[in-house]
Formats: structure tokens, sequence, C-alpha cells
């Protein structure tokens, strides 16, 4: 999460801005991005007499921008790289990892399935349950009050929406004691949704469904227009088939980039994870791993890098996705 | 973007007539289908019966006031979705319910933890710190009577069925003080069993052995009676503590030394000289643990140095990132270079990969004897990138350079990309060199877009737990100091490491520590954010 969320918005001050500016940024920085890239080619080309001059009029324009490009492209992509070598180095540590692709096979992913202390197939599943349900309450509880706050005029709307955005200042890492001590106590009583159950951190993770997600949906649906919905009123439907059917097909982008960015950030969130989830069997991958790595630094590294490599492949994949689909204007030809 | 919300808002200001609002009943009774309503039914009784579940279990453990929160909630939702109107608080209910659990009320218990004692020692009533201290100091006493016991047992948990020497039955289990009971069936003056438990045989005795030899069944409900205890499982004595409770005094006595330990309000039974009987109890402190973090030497100097990092922390890694992110966005903002696309790409994948596990890549790849850095890039070299003060700082922004400089750089591209030429066009007609252009036009814009994100980012960077807790875990060590700190340790790993790590907690002191930082986030950013908004009028 560290390092996606001021992307995402997590953080306590975020939306203290605009948010209808912030969700503008979100979607349209990267397709002004995209966008530029489509021009790339169309550039003035330098036209020297002398091949000689020719290359240096190129250096000084673009040439250089190139190997500043390289250095930093290197300087980004060597530590995934050296994780990548470490996991297929078979029983590796963190000395053998430095021969860099000496030694190649699949045994660490392997072995990595078979630990009993270190159940990194629990993680696995764990992970990615907890971030893909707490993906879909995040989504589902921020549509029904961004719809609410968009649509809806109501007396204490706009206390609602200050609230929102005073309480975020408060996140929740910094209750980390408090939600403890209450997990703790509401074990004594419901053991089932207490401390150590999954359960308990989903409903722990979804306390922050609201706020900053709701923020960035509500920008989203106050881009589409009340008309849609009036004529649909008109045509006989309810609130709830309004919101159900129409709206929520309308506002999909940015509830795919909603729940995306709280599935990669619950994926890899660690403070409350840890305080939580007692059990190995139990953990998620962010504290599995960290604790696997605290406990045998240098021995296991193969079967840490697998591990990460493994762990990381969703996360960037969805990253990468994420950002071709913020581009997409759904609502743009929804207007008849 | 914001037109259609000011359209609406005029709208909404004429009260809707009589007529609009039947035919707004009218669709909303069309559109709603029987489907929904069955939905509807079978969600909330689903929802009404655990409510109620949770609220007989919560009676019965004596938590009123939760009980009655729970009940309350529950009768609001079903108030709000049975009625027909109240149609925002539909839609808002679900998000508030968990918002209030456990963003609000955990914002709240807090603050109120953080004038607590609570934390290792100080972790119960004073009751249960009474009885803790009584068992703890319990010895058998000579001579004392011996009761005949049959160990019994019920949902995995043990109880004595003793038989005492006046041949009176009685049952009773850890915290259960022991009460007679009449249907126990007998064998030769001893009771063997009582209906609803099952006996221990003598091998289940021994496989419980431990189990059973710690307990102690209190004798009554005061706790200067004593206990029983068993060495064998088949005889119970009575064992009394060298303590001796005073409830009206408040006082614990020693009775091998005769020192009195009096309850002076500190949360714990205290002697004359100073030594306290652990454990205590949990009492409300005040400002104590603020008071504490300013001024109590041992945690005050680690406090100010952990505080001072943490700026400087943040400062620098929005810095560094921003000036990174601004630089490379200008070099690829050039429409003549090539194959930007595959430098783009390279350089998100630090964003997009999960920032937990790049710092324990790097704490690997920067360990001091092994790591990659050291052995290969400078050829054995022995430098303690992580285990030197000055090293670890530098090393942490360096890997925080690293996570962060991608995103700078896509806001930045997107910034400057949403700068019009024709400003640009018109500095340039005027003869400005590309450098003022860039000075006084692009900067200044740039920022105006920027200077929300840079402020997010600081308050973000502020609490960055995950990288200093996975790359350096706070350290190296500050041994002088009384609170578990290091060198490189911010507030938010601060407040961790006091509450979670080592075999001491205290949870007040981090609470308190949590407060500050919420006070410090807030001020800064309400008046990072004020300026900003000026910045924005300025231009």
């Amino acid at each position: 999460m560290s390092n996606l969320t001021p992307h995402t918005g997590k953080s306590t001050l975020e939306d203290f801005g605009d948010s209808v500016g912030r969700a503008e940024a979100l979607i349209g920085a990267p397709g002004a991005i995209d966008g530029f890239d489509a021009k790339e080619g169309a550039g003035v080309r330098g036209e020297g007499p002398l091949p000689r001059r020719k290359f240096k009029r190129y250096f000084r324009e673009t040439g250089w921008r190139h190997i500043v490009g390289v250095v930093v492209a290197a300087f980004a992509i060597f530590p995934l790289l050296y994780v990548f070598s470490a996991s297929l180095n078979p029983g590796g540590t963190l000395l053998t990892a430095n021969g860099l692709f000496g030694n190649v096979s699949l045994e660490s992913y392997l072995a990595l399935f078979q630990s009993e202390t270190h159940p990194y197939g629990a993680w696995f599943v764990n992970t990615l349950v907890i971030g893909l349900v707490t993906a879909a309450g995040t989504v589902i509880l921020g549509a029904l009050a961004a719809y609410s706050f968009s649509r809806m005029r109501f007396t204490g709307r706009r206390f609602g929406l200050t609230t929102l955005l005073v309480v975020q200042m408060f996140p929740q890492m910094l209750a980390m004691v408090a939600i403890f001590l209450l997990m703790v106590q509401i074990s004594d009583i419901f053991p089932a949704i207490g401390l150590n159950t999954q359960i308990g951190l989903i409903m722990v993770y979804l306390g922050g469904a609201l706020g900053v997600n709701t923020y960035l949906m509500y920008g989203f649906f106050n881009t589409i227009p009340s008309s849609i919905d009036e004529a649909a009123k008109i045509d006989g439907a309810g609130h709830a088939r309004i919101f159900f059917t129409i709206i929520l097909r309308l506002v999909a982008p940015i509830l795919a980039v909603v729940g995306l960015l709280s599935f990669i950030g619950t994926s890899s969130e660690f403070v409350l994870a840890s305080i939580i989830l007692i059990d190995p069997e139990k953990q998620t991958l962010a504290v599995g791993l960290y604790k696997f790595i605290s406990d045998e630094f240098s021995k296991n590294w193969s079967l840490f890098a697998a591990g990460a490599v493994l762990a990381a492949i969703l996360p960037v994949a969805l990253f990468l996705a994420l950002q071709r689909y913020i581009v997409g204007g759904l609502t743009a030809g929804s207007v008849k | 973007m914001t037109t259609p919300t000011i359209d609406r808002d005029a709208a909404v200001e004429t009260p809707p007539s009589k007529k609009s609002k039947r035919a707004a009943r009218l669709a909303e009774q069309a559109g709603a289908g029987w489907k929904l309503l069955i939905f509807k039914v079978v969600a909330l009784g689903i929802i009404d019966a655990l409510a109620l579940y949770a609220a007989l279990v919560l009676f019965q453990t004596d938590q009123l006031v939760a009980a009655i929160a729970v009940l309350a909630v529950t009768g609001i939702a079903n108030w709000v979705y049975l009625s027909r109107g109240n149609l925002p608080a539909k839609y808002l209910i679900p998000g508030l319910i968990f918002l209030l659990i456990f963003q609000i009320f955990v914002a709240g218990y807090t603050a109120y933890i953080a004038f607590t004692n609570y934390g290792t020692g100080h972790n119960s009533t004073k009751e249960s710190a009474v009885n803790a201290l009584m068992l703890s100091a319990q010895e058998r006493v000579p001579d004392s009577p011996a009761y005949e016991l049959t160990v019994v047992e019920r949902l995995g948990e043990f109880s004595f069925l003793v038989t005492d020497p006046d041949g009176d039955v009685e049952l009773g289990g850890v915290e259960r003080p022991l009460e007679p009971v009449n249907d126990a069936e007998m064998d030769g003056g001893k009771a063997v069993a009582v209906p609803g438990y099952n006996t221990l045989n003598f091998s289940q005795i021994v496989a419980n052995q431990e189990a059973i030899a710690d307990m102690a069944v209190p004798i009554s409900d005061d706790p200067n009676d004593g206990s029983l205890r068993t060495p064998d499982g088949s005889v119970a004595y009575v064992y009394l503590s060298s303590l001796e409770y005073d409830e009206a005094a408040g006082t614990m006595t020693d009775t091998r030394t005769g020192t009195v330990y009096s309850d002076i309000g500190t949360g714990a039974f205290t002697a004359p000289d100073g030594t306290e009987l652990m454990p205590g109890w949990q009492i409300t402190v005040g400002f104590d643990n603020f008071v504490r973090a300013f001024t109590e030497e041992s945690i005050r100097a680690p406090f100010f140095s952990v505080l001072l990092w943490t700026f400087v922390f943040a400062f620098f890694s929005v810095f560094t990132c921003f000036a990174l992110g601004l630089f490379l966005a200008i070099v690829f903002n050039d429409p003549r270079m090539k194959s930007k696309k595959y430098y783009r790409l390279l350089m998100i994948l630090p964003y997009a990969f999960p920032g937990f596990l790049s710092a324990l890549v790097w704490a690997g790849m920067m360990n001091q004897e092994f790591g990659f850095i050291n052995v290969v890039l400078l050829g054995g070299a022995d430098i303690p990138w992580l285990t030197n003060e000055w090293l670890a700082k530098f090393s942490i922004l360096l890997v925080n350079l690293w996570l962060g400089f991608p995103y700078m750089f896509l806001i930045c591209t997107g910034a400057l990309q949403s700068i019009p030429d024709d400003v640009q066009e018109a500095a340039k007609v005027d003869g400005a060199s590309a450098w003022q252009i860039f000075r006084s036009i692009k900067l200044p814009l740039l920022f105006v877009a920027v200077a929300p994100l840079l402020i997010a980012s600081f308050a973000y960077n502020f609490n960055n737990f995950t990288l200093i807790y996975m790359l350096t875990g706070g350290g190296p060590r500050d041994v002088t100091a009384d609170v578990n700190v290091g060198a490189t340790d911010i507030l938010i790993t601060m407040v961790y490491k006091v509450a979670f790590v080592g075999s001491k907690a205290d949870y007040g002191l981090a609470s308190a520590f949590s407060i500050i930082i919420f006070l410090l986030v807030a001020t800064i950013s309400v008046i990072a954010f004020r300026r900003t908004k000026a910045l924005e009028e300025l231009n």
C-alpha cells in the first residue's frame, strides 16, 4: 500500500482539495499521457547537412534524454530483476542470490508450498479472499453513500460530507491500539468475529470504506447527468432500480478503479493485519512474508524471493491494467 | 464537472409541489418490484435475528451499554428500511455503521486509552488484580484438612468435585468458587460423579496433569479464604495466600514480611518504599502519558529525536521524489523523443510493486555481509547500510526515492501537459529563455496543480509505517532509551513498537503518541491547505 497510497488517496489529507478535481486528476492524468504518446514521432526531426552535426544535434535534443532514461530505468528495474533472479536460484541464501541468473530452476516455487511452519499457500488464499471481499464491500458501501450524496438533497448532507473529510484526518492506522483492544473485547463475547479472525479484519477494513472512496465516487457520480435518472423516474423506475440498473452501470469505471485500488491497498496492508491475525495459517502475505524474513533472514532467501514474485504478479498486473482502464470514458456517450 | 451539481442545487431550492410529490411516490411504488421486497424482508430478518442474538449474549455477560447500542442501531435500521421515506438514510446506513464502529468509535477510544495506564500489568479491573495477586502468592497451609477430590469436565473445562472432611459435597472451578452439590453420585463417602459432567479417569488425569496441577479453585468469594489445589488429582488441599487483602482499607499485607501495600491511586498496590505489586489494574491517569512523553527523560529524549526524524524523513521523501519526478517529466516531455512508452513502463514498475515487498527486497540487497550492493556492486565492501544510524537514514530515503519517484513522475507529466501552450508561446515571443519560462511560468502553474498532492504525500510519508518497519525495523536500536525505539523509527512505528513489540506493552503511552501524531498532521495539513488555497487564488 505504501507507494500507492498518495495516488489512491488513503492518506489523511488527500481530500482537502476539491474532490471533483481529484477524480479528474486521477482520470485525466494518465489519459493525458497516453494521448501524448500518440503524438510521438510527429515531432520535428533535425536535418543537418552533415552526419556528424546531425548526431550532435540529435544528442543535444533527444539523445541525452535516452541516457537519462536508461539510467533511471536501470535504477527502477534492478531490484525487481534481482528478486526475480533470486527466486530462480534453488535453495539459495542471500549470498548465493548475488550471482544473478547463474542458476535457474523453479525449485523454490515448489518448495514454497511445502513448508509447514510457513503456509504460503494459505497466506496467498487469505490475501486474495480478504482483498476481494474488502474491495467488493468498499465498492458497495461507497457507491451507496456516493449515490445518496450526489443525487439527493437532505438535511445534514453538507455536514455528512464534511464529517467524512474530517474523519479521514484520523486514519485507522493511528487507532491500532484501540482497534486491537476492541477486537480483544469482541472476541471475549463473539469469538467468530473478534481477534484472530479474517471476518474481523475485513470489518475493520470496511470501517474505512467511506471517506476517500466516497469522495472519489461522488465526484464521478456528479458527472453523470441527472437527466438520465429523471428520465428513468418518468418511465416509472424506482430509486433502487435506477441505482442498481442504470447508475451503477454508468459509473462502472470508477467502481472498477475504487475496487482495484482497495484490493491493492488491503492486500499489502501490514499494521492492522499483523495485529489482528495471530495464527500463521490465518495471516496474509504481508504479515507472513515479513515474519518469514525476520525469522530466518538470509537462510531462505530464494524461498522468500519466490514468494515475493508470486505475491507481486497480481498487484502489478492489476495496476498496469488499471492504468488503461481509467482512460475509458463510459459516461461520455450515455446522454442521448 | 461541477456544473450539474450547481444546477441541481438551484432546482431543489424550489419546494416540490404536491403533485410532483405524489408522482414521485407513484413512480416509487411502480418501480419497486416484489423481488426486491422479498430480498429486503429476508435480509432485514437475518440481520435482526443476528442482532437479537448478539444483544442477548451481551446482556448475559453484563455488557448493558453494548447490548442497548446493538438494539438501538438495529431498531433504527429497521425503521429506516421499512418506512417509506428516509431515502438518503437507506443508502447511507450500511457504510455508516462500519464507519461509526471502526473509525469514529476507535478514534474516540484511542483518546480514552491515552488517558489510562492500560498496558502490561494494568490490563484489568482491580478485582481481578486482587485475585491474581492472591493466587500468585498462595502456599499450602500446614496441617490443613485434605479434601477428597474427583476431577470432572464439561465443555473442555475442568472442575473440582470435592468432599470435605465433614462429608459435604461441593463443586467449583477456576474463578468459580465452590458451591454445594446435592445430586452427586457417592462411592464410599466420596463424591465420584455429578450429572452433567464427565468424570476423568486416571489416564485422562495423567494426560492433563499440568492443567489440573495449575488449577486453583477459590473456596469462597472472599479471596482471603484461600483456594483448593491438588498435587495428584485425587486429594485437594487448602492453599492460603501469604498476602492478605483488606477491602475496606484497600490494602494488601504481606503476612510474612509485614509490609503493607496500599492503593494510592496509581493502579497498583504500592509499599511505602515505592515497590509495586504486579499485576495492577487499569485506572484513568489524566494527562500523565502526555506529560511523560514530554518530560520523563528516558522517554522524552527518544521521543524528540523520533519526532525530528519523522519531519526530516517526510520532508525529504517528498522533496527528493518530487525533484526526480519533475526532472524526469521534463526530460521525457519532449515530442521529439522516441520510445518514451517503454521507459515509462519500466519506471512505473516500482510503483506497481507492493511496497512492503520492495522494502524487504531492498533490506536484503543492503545487507552488510551478504547483500548485493556491498558484495557485488562495491566489490566486497563492508558498508553498514542499515545498521549505522546515519547510513540507515540515508538508505531509507534512497529506497523511498525508488518507491516514490514514479508517482511524482506521473503526476508531473500530467500537470505539465495540462499547462496551455499559448502561455509559453507568448513568453517565447517576448524573448524569455527556456529557464525563465520554466521558472516563472511552468513551475508556478505546476505547483497549483500538484501542491495538494504534495501535502497528501507529506502526510502519507509522515505515517509511512511499511517502509521503515520492513527496511530497518526502526533500528539501529537506541539502547539508552526506556522505550523500544531506534534511530530510524518514525512516530507511527514507535506507536506500534510501544504497544505490540517486545514483552512490555504500554497501550496508554502508545495511544498518547497516536493522539500527538494526529494533532501534528492535522495542524500541518490545515495550514498547508490554507496556503495552497491562497496560491490558487493568486494564479
